[in-house]
């Protein structure tokens, strides 16, 4: 054998390889979903919308209350950690100086909350919320949830600023324009589309964390509205379901989960195509 | 010294002993310049890269104090009133003191509202007035004719010359009373070129305009009174034809010659 034979084996072994590794990647992507569309419609129907959770064996039986749960604690912790994300980001990106030691120091801290386990935080929330309230509530799941997006709005919102061309800037003051309303009128409308991509990947991000809410928000059986008290959520439901022994139960557990992958699929979908179409203009 | 000639224009603006350093620099970048800008004339600024023209050209509408640091030190008037002061209304300056960039800047936004961009930010309203005074400026920056029926379109699909007149556009919707150019040609096709140094050619009767080119014949072409300046220092300012026939200055003749930078 030549060392060029060698050579030409080697990288054959390794094309293999890589194909063999990424076909499995893909694989098991598609079994999940298939088995999440198959299981999942089995009991998904109007009654899914229409009832809230109930008794195993009932056939008014649904998942209302926890899909308006699940809404409202995503809505919620969306109109905290979104401004305070954007505010954050813009001020590292525009005030904090690029490279200031406050800005490092910001980024840091964030880079390490965003790689913090979700529990952790769901834990910490139950000592500064739950504890002292006495009981699980919606706000407190809201804080969790909130408390996990700010570090990723805050990023990606800082990194899409940065791109925007300081010339933009410039031209922008140069025309006797304020700081603020430099940021908001030309340097915002730069970065939109990276800007709603990376809070879109926020809100898809959080929609699927259980840990935090078992700590926090819990789980109601019945339909409120309440912050004040223990909310509903998909993903809770779907943990308490799934590890029921109940088959109608479990059927359910599955629909939650459908429907969950659904809207951060969707939400990721959007992304993308938002991203794609931000590289399409440039 | 530097050797600079009779301004006959009124002076608008009026560089006194002027120093400027960058944050940071051990010395300053530009070493006490004096020399007068004639009104609604154009005076080009010429001299090897890096000598400092366009730092010269951004402490006349203080771009610098966008980034901290940066010092000036000296006087210059603009029409007999020191612009240095701490308590400069910087914002006032600016629309006094226009700005073209290298590179064509335009907003994300519609041709109509790039045009508007300045006159929004003085708090005109009036939907007339401000259609009025887009189509004006556009007229000014010779392109109304090719946009005329499309203002509402995105501004980044025009081409780089489109859009560099739509940015000269920008800058005299606001009517101010200088404009500075930076080098506003060198990122363009020679027709666009050509089409920007008439258009300042054309300009001049409204305005006093300062530019900065590295290109000899552009500034031979189109500017009144040409300032040679090397390594931060101005070296010689002249009428134009002057300059470049009869240089009074070593170092001049020796950069017009092309000897070196
Ligand atoms: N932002 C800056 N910070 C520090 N030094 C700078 C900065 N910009 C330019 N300089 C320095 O100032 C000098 C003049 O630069 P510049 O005015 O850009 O030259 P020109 O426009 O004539 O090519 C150069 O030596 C350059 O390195
Ligand atoms: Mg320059």
């Amino acid at each position: 054998m030549t060392r060029q034979d060698r050579r030409v084996l080697t990288d054959k072994i390794i094309t293999a390889l890589s194909f063999i590794a990424s076909f499995i990647g893909i694989a098991a992507l598609f079994w999940i979903l298939g088995v999440l569309f198959y299981k999942g419609f089995t009991a998904l129907n109007l009654h899914t919308f229409i009832y809230d959770m109930a008794p195993p064996g009932r056939a008014e039986s649904g998942l209302r209350n926890a899909l308006v749960g699940q809404l409202i604690l995503v809505a919620g912790a969306s109109l905290i950690g979104v401004p305070v994300g954007v505010l954050a980001g813009t001020y590292l990106s525009e005030y904090g100086g690029r490279n200031g030691k406050l800005a490092k120091l910001v980024r840091d801290i964030s880079d390490i909350m965003m790689s913090t386990p979700s529990i952790v935080i769901g834990a910490f929330v139950y000592a500064i919320v739950v504890a002292p309230m006495g009981h699980f509530s919606g706000w407190a799941g809201i804080i969790a949830l909130a408390i996990m997006m700010i570090p990723i709005v805050l990023r990606t919102t800082d990194d899409m600023l940065q791109l925007v061309p300081g010339s933009l800037r410039e031209a922008a003051v140069a025309l006797g324009a304020p700081k603020y309303k430099m940021i908001i009128q030309v340097v915002y409308r730069g970065a939109k589309s990276g800007l709603v991509t990376g809070i879109l990947l926020s809100i898809a991000r959080i929609a699927g964390e259980t840990a935090p809410l078992l700590f926090t928000s819990f789980s109601n059986n019945f339909f409120s509205t309440d912050l004040n008290k223990p909310i509903a959520s998909l993903t809770v439901t779907m943990f308490n379901y799934a590890t029921s022994p109940y088959e109608d139960w479990i059927d359910m557990g599955w629909s939650a989960a459908l429907i969950l992958a659904l809207f951060v699929l969707g939400a990721n979908i959007t992304a993308r195509f938002l991203i794609r179409k931000k590289k399409g203009e440039k | 010294m530097a050797t600079v000639c009779e301004v006959k224009e009124e002076h608008i603006i009026e560089v006194k002993n002027f120093s400027f350093t960058y944050a940071g620099a051990d010395k300053p970048n530009l070493k006490k310049i004096n020399m007068p800008i004639g009104k609604n004339a154009v005076t080009a600024l010429i001299g090897p890269s890096g000598c400092g023209k366009t730092t010269l050209l951004r402490c006349f509408n203080r771009m610098h104090d966008l980034y901290p640091g940066n010092r000036y030190d000296g006087e210059i008037l603009l029409d007999g009133k020191n612009i240095l002061g701490k308590k400069e209304d910087l914002i006032a300056l600016r629309t006094r003191v226009g700005m073209i960039f290298q590179k064509p800047t335009p907003f994300p936004m519609s041709i109509f509202d790039n045009v508007a961009y300045g006159l929004r930010l003085q708090g005109i309203k009036s939907k007339s007035e401000l259609e009025g005074r887009v189509e004006t400026a556009l007229k000014d920056s010779a392109l109304w004719n090719e946009v005329g029926d499309r203002l509402k379109n995105p501004a980044s699909a025009l081409s780089g010359g489109q859009q560099q007149r739509l940015c000269i556009a920008r800058a005299i919707a606001v009517e101010p009373e200088v404009l500075l150019f930076d080098e506003p040609t060198s990122a363009l096709d020679p027709i666009s070129t050509q089409s920007i140094e008439e258009l300042v050619l054309k300009l001049k009767d409204k305005v006093t305009i300062a530019i900065v080119t590295h290109n000899m014949q552009q500034a031979a072409r189109i500017s009144d009174y040409t300032a040679f300046m090397y390594m931060g220092d101005l070296i010689e300012m002249g009428v134009t034809e002057e300059l470049f026939i009869t240089p009074k200055e070593d170092m001049t003749e020796q950069y017009i010659t092309g000897k070196f930078g």
